[in-house]
C-alpha cells in the first residue's frame, strides 16, 4: 500500500511494520493478552518436558488422588502424575490446532481467491465448498477420522478439510469485492498478469483478515480436536491429549474429579485466550468484517 | 415465490450431488482393503467374498459410483453390516433425541443471547456491557460437552437433582422427560448463547445507527421504547437467519453432548458404528445428517425472505 490516497483525515497511517505491529498491540487489550496466553501455552508446549516429571511413570497405590503439594493437579487411574500429562499433552493440543489452522488457512485463501478471482471457477469450487459445509464440522471429521484411522496426522487433515471451506466461502467474498476496487482494475488495465494482481493486490490486501480468521479457526480445532480425542475417535496412547485426559477422567468422574475438571478449564483458557485474541485483532485490522463462524 | 423455491432446491441438487461423493467417498478412504477391515480379523474368506460383492466393491469405481448414487436417491442407503437391518430403519429409531436436543439448545441459545446482547449493545461500553461480553465470548469458549461433565458433577452427584445420564422422549413422556433434558440442552445452549449474544449486541449496534432510530429519538421516544418497538424487529431478522443457519452445528454438538449423557440418538449411534466398523451406518448418517441440515437452511432462507419486506425474492 503506497498510496496515501486511502488516509482519512487526521489519521496518519503507521509507516514501518514495527510502528504497525506497535499500534496493533496498543489499539486493543485483547491482542497483548490473547497473544500473551498463547505465548505462555506455546512456550509450556515446547519446555514442558525438561521440567515436569515423566508423565508415563506409573505409581498404582497412589492412583486417583486429589490435587496435592506432590502431584499439583492429582494423578490418574495409574497413578500417573496429571500436571506432567496435563503440560505434555499442551504440545499435542497446540500443534493439533496450528497445522489444522495453517493448512485450512493455506488451502481456504487458496480456494476463495481462485473462486473470487476467476468467474470460471466460481461455481465449481463454491459448489464443492457448500457441500462440505453441509456436514456439520464434527460429524464430517468424524466421518473422516473413522475412514482415515484414529492417527493425529489424520486428525490434523480431517479437521482442515472441515474448516477449509469456512476460510474459502469468506476470502471469496473480500477478492469479489477487492476485485472492483480501481487499483486491481487499474493493475489490470496496465497489463499486468493474473498472478501478479493475485499476490501483490489481492493477498496482500486480505492478510488482515486471513490474521484474523486463522485464530477463530485455531479455536475452533482445539475445541475439535478434543471433542474428538473425549469420543475416543482419535488420539494414542503415546500423546497425551486435554481431550484424551477429560475422556479418560469421565470414567472416575466420581473418584476423581479434578481428572474431569481440569482438562476442560485448560482447552477453555486457550480456547478463551485465541478468541479473545480473534476478537482485538479484527477490532484493529479488520473492523467492518464481523465474519464470525460457528462451529 | 413459487419459482424462487423451485429455483432454490434446483440449486440443491450441486449440493445433494457434494455430500452424496463425500460420503461414497468415506469407504474408499479406508487404507487397505475396507471389507477385511469391517468383518475384522476373524472373518472367513468366504464372508469378505460375499459383502464385497454386496457391496459392489468388486465394479470398476465409476459405475460403483452410480449404482450407490441412483440407490440412495432412491432412499435405499443399504444394509448395518452388524445389525443386518436397513440402515433407514436403524437411524429412523435414533433420530428424536438428536433433533429434540439441537432444536431445544438453539431455542435456549436464542432466549438468552437475543436479551443479553440487545442490553449489552444498548449500554454499549459501560461495566455491564463488559461483564456480559466476557460471559458471551467464555460461553464459546467453554467446550460443551466439558460443561455438560461439569453439571453432572454438581446437579447429579453433588446435589442429586437431576439425573445425571438418559433420556426420556418429550413426546411420549411429556413433562417428566424435563429432568432429564434440563442439563444437556442447557450445557448446549450455553455456547449457542454466548454465540447468539455477541451477534445480537453487534447487529443491535449497526441497527441503532439507522435514520429511524434517529428519527424516533429525536421526537422524544424513550430509549427502552426505541429499542422494543423499532430496533428488537430489525435486530431479530438477521439474528434468527444466523442462528438457523448454525443448526447444523448445534446437531453435531447434540451428537457429542448425547455421549456425555448417555443420550440414544446419532451420536451414539455413529460412535458405535465407528468401533464395529459398520460403514453402512457411518454413510448414512452423514448423509442424512447433512441433507437434514442443507433442508433447515433451506427453510430459514425462505422464511427470511417471506419475514423481511426490504428483500425481493425474484
Amino acid at each position: 500500500m503506497t498510496t496515501t490516497a486511502t488516509t482519512t483525515a487526521g489519521t496518519r497511517p503507521p509507516r514501518t511494520r514495527l510502528q504497525r505491529l506497535v499500534s496493533i498491540l496498543r489499539g486493543s487489550p485483547g491482542v497483548p493478552i490473547g497473544g500473551g496466553a498463547l505465548l505462555f501455552f506455546a512456550v509450556v508446549a515446547l519446555t514442558g518436558h525438561s521440567w515436569v516429571p515423566d508423565p508415563f511413570a506409573q505409581d498404582v497405590i497412589n492412583r486417583l488422588q486429589p490435587p496435592s503439594a506432590d502431584a499439583w493437579f492429582g494423578t490418574d487411574e495409574f497413578g500417573r502424575d496429571l500436571f506432567a500429562r496435563m503440560v505434555t499433552g499442551t504440545r499435542t493440543t497446540l500443534l493439533v490446532g496450528a497445522t489444522v489452522s495453517l493448512l485450512a488457512g493455506i488451502a481456504g485463501v487458496l480456494m476463495g481467491m481462485l473462486a473470487g478471482y476467476y468467474g470460471r471457477l466460481d461455481g465449481v469450487i463454491m459448489r464443492v465448498m457448500d457441500g462440505l459445509l453441509a456436514f456439520p464440522s464434527v460429524v464430517l471429521a468424524l466421518g473422516l477420522v473413522a475412514a482415515l484411522g484414529p492417527r493425529i496426522s489424520n486428525t490434523i487433515i480431517a479437521l482442515a478439510i472441515v474448516y477449509t471451506p469456512r476460510i474459502a466461502r469468506l476470502i471469496r467474498g473480500v477478492v469479489l469485492s477487492l476485485k472492483q476496487q480501481d487499483y486491481v482494475m487499474a493493475a489490470r488495465a496496465l497489463g499486468a498478469r493474473d498472478e501478479r494482481i493475485l499476490r501483490s493486490h489481492v493477498l496482500r490486501n486480505i492478510v488482515d483478515v486471513i490474521i484474523v480468521q486463522l485464530s477463530y479457526i485455531f479455536a475452533l480445532a482445539v475445541i475439535a480436536e478434543s471433542a474428538l480425542s473425549f469420543l475416543g475417535v482419535t488420539g494414542s496412547v503415546t500423546n497425551p491429549s486435554w481431550g484424551g485426559i477429560l475422556s479418560d477422567g469421565r470414567t472416575y468422574i466420581y473418584q476423581a474429579p479434578s481428572m474431569t475438571v481440569i482438562p476442560g478449564i485448560l482447552i477453555a483458557l486457550l480456547v478463551l485466550a485465541l478468541n479473545v485474541l480473534g476478537d482485538g485483532l479484527q477490532e484493529r485490522l479488520d473492523p467492518r468484517l464481523r465474519g464470525q463462524f460457528r462451529g | 415465490m413459487t419459482a424462487f423455491i423451485i429455483r432454490r432446491l434446483i440449486a440443491l441438487i450441486p449440493v445433494a450431488l457434494v455430500v452424496g461423493t463425500t460420503v461414497f467417498g468415506l469407504v474408499h478412504l479406508i487404507p487397505g482393503d475396507p471389507v477385511s477391515v469391517m468383518l475384522g480379523p476373524g472373518a472367513s474368506s468366504a464372508e469378505i467374498d460375499e459383502l464385497r460383492d454386496q457391496l459392489r466393491l468388486n465394479d470398476p469405481l465409476p459405475s460403483q459410483y452410480v449404482a450407490w448414487l441412483a440407490r440412495t436417491v432412491t432412499g435405499d442407503l443399504g444394509d448395518s453390516i452388524v445389525q443386518q437391518r436397513p440402515v433407514l430403519t436403524v437411524i429412523a429409531e435414533r433420530l428424536e433425541p438428536t433433533i429434540v436436543l439441537a432444536v431445544a439448545a438453539t431455542l435456549v441459545g436464542v432466549l438468552l443471547g437475543v436479551p443479553f446482547g440487545i442490553t449489552a449493545a444498548s449500554l454499549a461500553g459501560r461495566p455491564i456491557d463488559r461483564v456480559l461480553m466476557i460471559v458471551a465470548v467464555a460461553g464459546i469458549s467453554i467446550p460443551y460437552f466439558w460443561l455438560g461433565l461439569m453439571g453432572i458433577i454438581v446437579f447429579a452427584v453433588e446435589l442429586r437433582w437431576l439425573p445425571a445420564t438418559g433420556y426420556l422422549s418429550p413426546f411420549s413422556e411429556g413433562w417428566a422427560s424435563l429432568r432429564y433434558l434440563v442439563l444437556p440442552v442447557l450445557a448446549l445452549g450455553f455456547s449457542q448463547a454466548g454465540f447468539v449474544a455477541r451477534l445480537s449486541r453487534a447487529t443491535t449496534l449497526q441497527v441503532l445507527q439507522e435514520n429511524y432510530i434517529r428519527t424516533a429519538r429525536a421526537k422524544g421516544m424513550r430509549s427502552r421504547r426505541v429499542l422494543v418497538r423499532h430496533a428488537l424487529r430489525n435486530v431479530m431478522i438477521p439474528v434468527v437467519t444466523v442462528v438457523g443457519l448454525s443448526f447444523g452445528v448445534l446437531l453435531g454438538g447434540a451428537i457429542v453432548t448425547e455421549t456425555v449423557f448417555g443420550i440414544p440418538g446419532m451420536g451414539r449411534l455413529i460412535l458405535q458404528a465407528i468401533q464395529q466398523r459398520d460403514y453402512p451406518i457411518i454413510q448414512g448418517a452423514l448423509l442424512l445428517v447433512a441433507m437434514f441440515n442443507v433442508l433447515v437452511n433451506l427453510v430459514v432462507d425462505l422464511v427470511y425472505v417471506l419475514i423481511d419486506p426490504r428483500i425481493s425474492y425474484s
